[in-house]
């Protein structure tokens, strides 16, 4: 479904992404760990289609296609999603007009009609439900004065309304209490099928005992150090990320 | 001839057609006298630093309005907040649209100035109020005041509340090559009277307008006045608006003003505080683009105690566009435990776009809670890759985001019709439908 290619990418005149080669097939988990400032937050949002970074070198792929010239919407359209690390605060728009506006465009660039208003409510309240949001806050300011929690918690109602093909979730489990993460990471595997992916990105071993990844990725610098099953957030947990940065420098 | 010569040798022609025997031909005659003294204001006088108007001197303008041209209501019942019930002043080219209109004089005053002027009946308040607290120094306002003959009146008494919204709306049709239009307004709301308003300038032609428009309102003790400027007018029109309010105690006073037409436009908005406890309400939303230019100039004299004045504006400004605010708050010493609060937030789509904004602050009182700030900044980009990486287009991402800047003020928009209508306008001015009001 994804395949990257040595990707380069680059803010300004820092490198940060430094050669990432990543394939993800349809059903599969992948977690993505790593020290601060390691890149992940980069790759997703290149992944994502932000134009801030500039691809330098290789290639983002989804389905065959080169996703190059792809605007972040048409990437969303083609079934691309991603839980921001930093959800945005917008004053004005509610949680609930923003989903109709994006469901909506998203079927508009599908040619299809926009979604008659009944069908959104129950689709809204279905994917409330799922994720225990109470109703009560979905007309509120779209993130504005959320907690931690309640952003990213936000995040995975959207993802579940807009059913992506390949979901990137930037810690998503940070700020999330032990309820909320089961909450959440229970919503993720509901939405789980054998043709869609995931990929986590996260610190913490903790949420990967609820989303099961297939493999977990070590990205260092711009680079993945380290691939392997899901064993290896285990190992981390317990050695931490220095034995890896030693044998990347070995390598 | 320029412009100034041609007013001034025009007042001879105006005074054939008024009662010149009319104490308010007094009035008019000092006026013409102030504004041929000081004539239009140039670029060297600081408020009109930024605006100029020495383009518009250059146009021949037509300055007598001829006969009243034949609308039909179909081709400008868009105009009209047509889904609810109204009361409508309506002028086409200057002069009253008996078709149009739909006045009243139940219980409340909503008619014509030209009525008020000239009927014995009217005298009285005519005496009280007509251009009093209009500026007589001003020379626009002396302009407007010198050929002052038709116009909306409204009169509210004591604890009545008219039925429904007031409509002031002015058409110009282009009959004429260049027209300058110069109604005038007067409304007064007595104790314990409310009253809403919309007021409207409307050009259905590519011809150049010019209005200069003079609005005296004068709100009693506990009035309640709710006043919407909607400024959508075709880019070959151009308006200077002096609004002139006078304010009892307890009395709240609130003007929205939605600037989103027209090629140049400015707003004087004066307010005075004569009485204790009253609020003055301030609201504006700027969106223009193209060599649109829209300056606000802000009065609030604080005269007497424990009085509040809230301003909040709000620009959105691309391409070459031009905004000004400048928002000039005095509080005067007897004026303790005033409360004045100023916001100015700009957002510049365009690096060709420009906005000047100053607050002007005279306080001369020692125990008073003054706040002002102002911002200019561009659209925040994460919010924008926020917004697109759920599928939201660029276009509309940014529409979204501009209706989300300048939200708090619709919010405030106490007639839904009409919040809906400026929606819609928003909407239609960025090309997008977001499926949704906000
Ligand atoms: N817009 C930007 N301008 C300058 N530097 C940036 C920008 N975005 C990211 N960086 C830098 O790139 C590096 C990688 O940042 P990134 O956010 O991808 O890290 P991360 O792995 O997600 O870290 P964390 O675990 O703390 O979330 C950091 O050093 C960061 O400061
Ligand atoms: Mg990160």
């Amino acid at each position: 479904m994804l395949k990257i290619n040595n990707l380069h990418a680059r803010v300004e005149d820092k490198e940060i992404l430094k050669g990432i080669n990543l394939t993800v097939n349809a059903g599969e988990v992948h977690a993505i760990m790593g020290p601060n400032g390691s890149g992940k937050s980069t790759l997703a949002s290149v992944i994502a289609g932000k134009e801030d970074f500039e691809v330098t070198e290789g290639e983002v792929i989804l389905d065959k296609e080169n996703l190059e010239d792809v605007s972040p919407e048409d990437r969303a359209h083609k079934g691309v999603f991603l839980s921001f690390q930093y959800p945005v605060e917008i004053p004005g728009v509610s949680v609930t007009n923003f989903m109709k506006t994006a469901i909506n465009e998203s079927r508009k660039a599908k040619g299809l009609e926009d979604m008659p208003a009944k069908d959104m409510l129950k689709l809204i309240r279905e994917k409330s439900e799922l994720l225990e949001i109470d109703r009560k806050f979905l007309s509120r300011s779209l993130n504005e004065g959320f907690s931690g929690g309640e952003k990213k918690r936000n995040e995975i109602f959207q993802m579940a309304m807009l059913e992506p093909k390949l979901a990137i979730l930037d810690e998503t489990d940070s700020g999330l209490d032990i309820d909320a993460l089961r909450v959440v990471a229970n919503g993720v595997n509901k939405l789980k099928t054998k043709d869609n992916a995931v990929i986590v990105i996260t610190h913490y071993q903790r949420l990967l005992e609820y989303i099961v990844p297939d493999f977990i990725h070590v990205l260092h610098d711009g680079k993945i150090v380290k691939s392997g099953t899901k064993e290896l957030a285990l190992e981390l947990e317990e050695k931490g990320y220095d034995w890896l940065k030693n044998e990347a420098v070995v390598k | 001839m320029d412009l100034k010569e041609k007013l001034v040798s025009s007042f001879l022609a105006f005074e054939n057609n008024v009662d010149v025997d009319n104490p308010v031909h007094d009035i008019r005659t000092a006026a013409i006298k102030n504004f041929e003294a000081k004539g239009f204001p140039s670029k060297k006088e600081e408020a009109w630093k930024y605006t100029s108007l020495n383009s518009l001197q250059k146009i021949d303008f037509s300055i007598f309005p001829k006969m009243e041209s034949n609308l039909e209501f179909k081709d400008v019942k868009k105009y009209f907040l047509n889904e609810i019930d109204t009361y409508k002043i309506v002028f086409v080219d200057g002069v009253y649209s008996s078709f149009l209109s739909e006045t009243t004089h139940e219980g409340v005053d909503v008619c014509l100035m030209s009525s008020a002027l000239n009927k014995p009946t009217y005298k009285a308040v005519i005496d009280v109020y007509f251009n009093k607290i209009a500026c007589k120094d001003d020379s626009l306002t002396s302009l407007n005041t010198a050929f002052s003959k038709e116009g909306a009146y409204i009169y509210i008494p004591k604890n009545k509340i008219p039925k429904k919204p007031i409509e002031i709306i002015h058409f110009a049709t282009g009959s004429e090559a260049a027209a300058l239009l110069q109604p005038r307004n007067l409304i007064i709301a007595e104790e314990n009277a409310e009253l809403q308003i919309i007021e409207r300038h409307q050009s259905l032609t590519t011809n150049e307008v010019l209005t200069n428009a003079v609005t005296e309102i004068y709100a009693a003790k506990n009035a309640i006045v709710d006043y919407y400027k909607i400024q959508n007018d075709a880019h070959s029109s151009s308006l200077i608006d002096n609004t002139y309010i006078d304010q009892k105690d307890a009395s709240h006073v609130k003007v929205h003003t939605f600037s989103f037409g027209g090629k140049l436009t400015r707003n004087n908005l004066n307010f005075y505080q004569n009485g204790e406890r009253i609020e003055s309400t301030m609201k504006g939303v700027t969106i223009i683009e193209g060599k649109q230019l829209v300056d606000h100039h802000t009065l609030v004299h604080h005269i007497e105690p424990n009085c509040e004045s809230h301003q909040d504006y709000k620009g959105i400004y691309d391409e070459n566009a031009t905004g000004v605010f400048n928002g000039k708050i005095i509080v005067e010493k007897l004026a303790q435990k005033t409360n004045a609060f100023q916001q100015n937030n700009n957002i510049l789509v365009s690096d060709k776009a420009s906005i000047n904004t100053k607050p002007q602050l005279e306080i001369f009182a020692d125990d008073v809670k003054c706040s002002h700030g102002c911002t200019i900044g561009q659209l925040d980009k994460d919010a924008l890759f926020y917004l697109q990486s759920r599928g939201i287009p660029k276009k509309e991402a940014r529409a979204l985001l501009m209706y989300a800047f300048a939200n708090n003020v619709l919010e405030s928009v106490r007639i839904p019709e009409l919040k809906t209508r400026i929606n819609k306008i928003i909407a239609n001015k960025l090309g997008v439908n977001l499926g949704f009001d906000l």
